[in-house]
């Protein structure tokens, strides 16, 4: 751990400064490949959808969900630097951390709310708001 | 906005005197005590000329210290409010049978048990471990304050502007009548289109900021600040603890503000996100509340974990059993913790296959708990058992936590909960938990550290009353609503048909009765402690011999903490150190780099309480003029760049050179 090389000499203020972690800013190299592989990850799910060269709806949708992911892959890895080696793998963890809970939540929430939507019995009020009178 | 009761006016809003309740005998003597007690406190701090003192030593402290001991003041505070709500409970429920309707009218009813349940977890229990954390966890990885020492200022005063605005509910208006969580429908526009939500909508989300805030200080102090040579795997078990709580704040904290806000848009804007029509579901608000509140649990009671390890180390004179395995169990119990939120709501319709997942990811966090009720007891067999009072606590707790944790593990089993749901087993089952894990924790920890915040210790006699008046009184109490719950007595009940129940309300107002007892000797050991604190006094810096860094400086510890860096080596840093008789060093020290007191907090969190009456009241122009003047202020700050001053190494000496004189003295020459 890298923290055991470093001399707390004064207080808080300069222990935001000091340079004993690889705060890891990136090279000009890495944001140019970042940069590019976003302008395509961009620019397929446009084509996707402008030429429908996907035969179904769903299949597009996917296609364009699957590139999103890829899309957050690359902002993380290229322009949050996010590495097994910056702040001595802290920022790693916390990001793995963040989304395993953001997973975890989503999910849960998705199958406990279908799972009360499909067994609780319909309630009058909601016949009518779902048909649209007032 | 057609249900609003009152017209609002373009000065006053919708405050009118109307709004204040002139009509409720209760609230009318209340506030006649509230405002002679407050009337005398200002005056004596007028008259003795403290509030210069008061505004420059505490107010506008960025120490960490200091702000720890304004969180457990205001903790405490909040104590005696939230108890009072207790009592009038138990007394409106002892009586209100047959042909009594007791002296709380249901409108009132609803408010006293929402209020005390908002308090309670909100207002004190968090103040209280955000307190004892902000005190302990600087001092134990040798640091010389948090990470944004600022930040912890204004954390605090945000909670404490929440605090105060729930405060003025009593006497401006109405509090929520929707439980400790503002459930909808009930507090949806239509049913309740009073203040009573909007008071504590507003007053949380203050306070969330502080708490959020807060949380992402501490994690970054433990990550960023530690000593030199302190690994994780070094780190005292309460610092693991509290940085695993915090981490949880971190992470639950913007989903609650997310809910509250959508209520917010749903209660002011005409939103349909919990409304029962219009595509809303009231459902959605159940389950983001509890993804919340689950977490909420372990963030309050993962400290106290911690706090109890390190008492019952330094009371048998042990290296705590199983260290790794109580760090690998924190860290189970804070990933563990987001998979359970359902069990709040089994029967709400989830069905089989969604119920018995999170059943089991209940029990299965039962494991890690159980693990570490093992390890303390490890500790403490063949340890030299010193049963000074925070070692009352633990025993209490271990005793009083584990029957809590059972009824816990029973209440997991779907079919079980089906029964038991929103009965008084219930709420004796997280009163067990809190009141037995949470509560007695911080007694102890506030019995524990109390020596090295203020240099002597706390009175034993009346402490043993403290301690006896709590644990006798929490069995008495909620033993008869374990019996009452499990006969199907439902929460939450203002008048009950059956005669024959009223024996065990009778029993349970007892037990509140011994409780007050307890809290009374509290204030009591605090004031007579202080009266006899020369005969209290501990010169040594570690009365308890003790084995984590904050008892290796003074105390009080000097505004800097430790004038030179501790490099550790091993676990139980300064037990090591005391092993290998370390010289504490006594020259060649050097001007020391501190941050600057500010009054940025106080100011930002004034202007916040002042937007949250004005919004709860519909006085748009005020409401205005706090938010501007929230953003002006608080870009305002961003160009003071006066931040930080050198203590110089002359003062330095001085200070070092008093200890110095203070260790070689024959009361101290023990350590």
């Amino acid at each position: 751990m890298s923290d055991a090389t470093h001399t707390h000499a004064s207080a808080h203020v300069d222990a935001a400064h000091d340079g004993g972690d690889a705060h890891g800013h990136g090279t000009r190299r890495g944001y140019l490949i970042g940069f590019a592989l976003s302008v395509v990850l961009t620019a397929i799910p446009f084509w996707l959808v402008m030429t429908g060269v996907l035969a179904s709806a769903t299949a597009t949708t996917a296609a364009i969900v699957g590139f999103a992911v890829v899309q957050i892959v690359v902002h993380t890895v290229a322009f949050l630097h996010v590495n097994p080696r910056s702040e001595g793998g802290w920022t790693l963890m916390a990001y793995v951390f963040t989304a395993v809970l953001v997973v975890i939540v989503l999910a849960g929430s998705l199958w406990i709310m279908y799972h009360l939507n499909t067994n609780m019995m319909p309630m009058p009020g909601h016949v009518e708001a779902a048909s649209g009178t007032p | 906005m057609s249900h609003a009761p009152t017209e609002t006016s373009a000065i006053f809003g919708r405050l009118s005197l109307q709004s204040f309740p002139i009509h409720e005998p209760i609230l009318i003597v209340t506030f006649a005590v509230v405002v002679l007690l407050g009337t005398g406190i200002l005056a004596a701090v007028t008259k003795y000329r403290l509030w210069g003192w008061l505004w420059r030593e505490w107010f506008t402290s960025v120490d960490h210290k200091k702000i720890g001991i304004m969180y457990l003041i205001l903790g405490i505070i909040m104590l005696l409010r939230g108890f009072a709500d207790a009592i009038m409970m138990r007394l409106q429920q002892a009586l209100a049978f047959g042909g009594s309707e007791g002296y709380l009218d249901a409108h009132h009813y609803d408010q006293v048990f929402s209020a005390h349940g908002t308090i309670m977890i909100f207002f004190v229990a968090i103040p209280l471990v955000a307190g004892i954390i902000n005190y302990v966890l600087p001092l134990q990885i040798g640091a010389r304050d948090v990470a944004f020492p600022f930040l912890n200022n204004l954390s605090f005063w945000m909670t404490a502007a929440g605090a105060l605005l729930v405060m003025m509910s009593l006497f401006i208006g109405e509090f929520t009548r929707a439980g400790w969580l503002n459930y909808v429908p009930v507090s949806n526009l239509q049913n309740a289109p009073d203040t009573g939500p909007d008071y504590y909508l507003w007053a949380l989300q203050i306070a969330g900021i502080g708490t959020t805030l807060s949380g992402i200080n501490m994690v970054v102090t433990v990550i960023k600040m530690r000593a030199p040579g302190m690994t994780m795997m070094k780190l005292p078990i309460f610092v693991w603890t509290a940085f695993c709580s915090n981490i949880l704040v971190t992470a639950i904290f913007p989903v609650l503000t997310a809910a509250f806000a959508m209520l917010m848009l749903d209660r002011y804007a005409g939103f349909n996100f919990f409304t029962n029509d219009l595509g809303g579901n009231p459902m959605m608000y159940w389950n983001l509340v509890w993804i919340w509140g689950h977490p909420e649990v372990y963030v309050l009671i993962l400290p106290a974990f911690g706090i109890y390890s390190e008492i019952t180390s330094t009371f048998t004179g042990k290296r705590l059993f199983g260290y790794s395995s109580m760090v690998y169990a924190t860290v189970v119990i804070t990933i563990l913790s987001w998979l359970v939120w359902l069990h709040h709501f089994f029967t709400m319709g989830s069905g089989a296959s969604v119920n018995s997942f999170f059943g089991i990811a209940t029990m299965v966090i039962s494991i890690p708990t159980g693990a570490k009720i093992f390890n303390w007891l490890f500790t403490m067999y063949r340890g030299r058992i010193r049963y000074e009072l925070p070692m009352m606590w633990v025993v209490a707790f271990m005793l009083t936590f584990t029957v809590g944790g059972m009824t816990g593990v029973l209440l997991a089993v779907p079919p079980a909960d089906f029964v038991l749901h929103n009965s008084l087993f219930l709420v004796a089952h997280f009163h067990n938990v809190i009141i037995g894990g949470v509560i007695f924790g911080l007694f102890a920890g506030i019995d524990y550290w109390w020596p090295k915040a203020f240099g002597f210790k706390l009175d034993r006699f009346w402490g043993k009353i403290h301690f006896w008046g709590w644990v006798v009184g929490y069995w008495v109490a909620w033993t008869p609503m374990y019996v009452v719950g499990l006969m199907g007595t439902t929460r939450r009940t203002r008048y009950f048909e059956d005669p024959e129940l009223q024996i065990w309300f009778v029993i349970a107002a007892i037990g509140v009765a011994i409780i007050a007892v307890g809290i009374a000797a509290f204030l009591i050991q605090i004031f007579v402690s202080i009266r006899n604190r020369e005969q209290l006094r501990d010169t040594t810096g570690d009365p308890w011999n003790a084995r984590t860094l904050e008892w290796s400086t003074s105390s009080p510890p000097p505004p800097y903490n430790f004038a030179q860096t501790p490099v550790v080596h091993d676990l139980d840093a300064w037990y090591d150190m005391k092993a290998q008789h370390a010289e504490r060093p006594v020259s060649g020290f050097r001007p020391i780099h501190m941050p600057k007191n500010t009054g940025t907090g106080v100011i930002l969190s004034a202007l916040a309480l002042v937007l949250g009456f004005a919004m709860v009241w519909y006085i748009w122009w005020l409401a205005i003029v706090a938010a501007v003047g929230l953003l002006a202020v608080g870009i305002g700050h961003t160009f003071n760049y006066d931040r930080d001053y050198h203590i110089p190494a002359e003062e330095v000496t001085a200070l070092e050179d008093t200890r110095t004189r203070l260790l070689a003295q024959p009361a101290g020459a023990t350590a």
